[in-house]
């Protein structure tokens, strides 16, 4: 069932002397329960059709439809977990995740409860009446995913909300947002650079090119979850992705090492 | 601490020993000894508090009045371009206006009474406490307004949960600024026109050529400013910086 779909998105900036196209012509659709990516070098605009998808930005031409109805402005359906957290520091860990709750009109007691249960999905129990400051990056970003989950967001989107974190927190994130995604049966949309983390976490994904942005491959990752950035599979799976961006071709199948076939399906988007 | 008790301790020394020397009449400069004794008197028979609770009460409905309109307003300035652009430039012309040059006008407008000393006072306070709410709220990072956005915060929520909390820091350093303008407005219009108050304890004590009312009166209005910004900004400050996990300075 398809729960987002985007349609002829277009958008440019207007620089100094010149237009610069930041996304041309996108169009794409994401799936109930999906785990999409959107990958590419800095500069191809992925951040910039993530904000267009959570309503902050509005695109020059296009429409995203969620659910088939367009989207005018962000809403609590379409929940953001923003790079650096983004999490408000007048307010304690729990409040942080009450906030989004209070917006909707859920009850103050309620809101307690619901928070505290996201809290304990993340494994922060513990820590629900500190100050955000007394928390480690990797915290924080738990406390930004808990935030954002707290809405019940009918798509979560996430822009490189790992990428300020050191290399072992983000080993454990993805184990645990890999977990998140199963036991919720959520349905995510995720920007990143890193290749590698896009192949740990993504059903698909889809590889962005700049100048204009656009969309210019699309693989479907089918590797045996939960995956670790330092499983084999997905080092191959992702220096064959890596090595296609740099020539620009992209036919390949590979195998595992076990012997146990692994497709990555290569397409062209229309 | 210590270090500072041996220089005040010091500074009274030497007071002591020039007034002991006459090196100036008495008269014109009394030594501490008699100027303490004036201002226990002052105390006692109550003409020193009740000026100072006449001040107070000018000052604190002043300044209150000026929280109350600058904050919102600072706010406003830095989330309107088109508000900006037109009573920003005014605000930013009215800052390089000392408030006493307000007296004449109020003194027309409202008559030789505590309006007039009011007005002043809010001139006084009002523009910096708008200037420094506008800087801080404008230099907010714009993920705050944003996540808020994402998670349906409506426009006018955008302001009380999320602008107004988030400029918490800005808002408190304005309205300390915002006070040390309120009392110096105050004492001002207090010394040119007003009956009663501090202001015009000091002037009485000029046109007594009692010099050691004079010095007393300084060093109630003194003590009272450290103690504001000391123990109440103080305080605020070190509760916000260690909330938000700011260095305590």
């Amino acid at each position: 069932m398809v729960k987002l779909s985007l349609r002829g998105i277009e958008k440019q900036f207007v620089g100094q002397d010149h237009k610069v196209t930041a996304l041309s012509s996108i169009s794409m659709d994401v799936d109930a329960g999906e785990f999409l990516i959107l990958v590419g070098p800095s500069g191809c605009g992925k951040s910039t059709l993530l904000n267009i998808i959570a309503g902050l930005d509005r695109p020059d031409a296009g429409e995203v439809l969620m659910n088939g109805k367009p989207v005018t402005k962000p809403g609590p359906d379409r929940a953001l977990v923003f790079q650096d957290g983004a999490l408000f520091p007048w307010l304690n860990v729990r409040r942080n995740v009450e906030f989004g709750l209070h917006q909707k009109g859920v009850s103050k007691s309620e809101a307690t409860d619901r928070a505290m249960h996201v809290l304990s999905q993340v494994g922060l129990s513990k820590f629900s009446e500190n100050d955000l400051h007394t928390l480690s990056g990797g915290m924080r970003q738990r406390v930004a995913i808990a935030r954002a989950l707290a809405v019940e967001p009918e798509v979560l989107l996430m822009d490189e909300p790992f990428s300020a974190l050191d290399a072992l927190t983000r080993e454990d994130l993805y184990v645990e947002l890999q977990e998140l995604w199963e036991g919720r049966g959520a349905t995510i949309v995720f920007v990143t650079h890193n290749v590698r983390e896009a192949v740990t976490l993504g059903n698909r994904v889809l590889l962005m090119a700049s100048d204009p942005g656009r969309i210019q491959h699309e693989f479907n990752v089918d590797i045996l979850r939960p995956r670790h950035i330092e499983d084999v599979d997905v080092a191959r799976t992702a220096q064959q992705i890596s090595t296609a961006m740099k020539h620009g071709c992209f036919p390949f199948v590979g195998d595992s090492a076990d012997g146990q076939e692994q497709t990555v399906e290569v397409g062209e988007l229309a | 601490m210590l270090k500072r008790i041996v220089f005040f301790a010091a500074l009274v020394g030497i007071w002591a020993l020039v007034a002991e020397r006459r090196v100036w009449d008495p008269t014109l400069f009394p030594s501490p000894w008699r100027v303490a004794e004036t201002l226990w008197s002052e105390i006692r028979d109550g003409s020193l508090i009740h000026a100072t609770a006449i001040s107070l009460r000018r000052v604190l409905m002043g300044y209150a009045i000026s929280l109350l309109l600058g904050v919102p307003l600072g706010i406003l300035l830095a989330t309107k371009k088109s508000l900006e652009e037109t009573v920003g430039s005014l605000v930013s012309g009215l800052q390089s206006l000392p408030s006493i040059c307000w007296l004449p006008l109020a003194l027309l407008w409202f008559g030789m009474n505590d309006k007039a000393i009011l007005f002043v006072v809010v001139a006084g306070s009002l523009v910096s406490i708008t200037v420094a709410v506008q800087d801080g709220v404008k230099n907010l990072p714009p993920a705050y307004v944003r996540a808020a956005q994402t998670m349906g915060t409506p426009v006018f929520r955008i302001y009380t949960d999320v602008l107004l909390p988030a400029s918490l820091p800005s808002i408190l350093t304005g309205a300390k600024l915002g006070w040390g303008y309120a009392w110096r407005a105050l004492m001002s219009g207090e010394l040119l026109f007003v009956s009663l108050g501090l202001g015009q304890m000091l002037m009485q004590g000029r046109d007594l050529a009692d010099m050691s009312q004079v010095i007393s009166v300084m060093i109630v209005i003194m003590a009272l400013g450290l103690l504001t910004d000391r123990v109440i900004f103080g305080s605020l400050e070190r509760h916000v910086r260690r909330k938000w996990g700011l260095a305590v300075s």
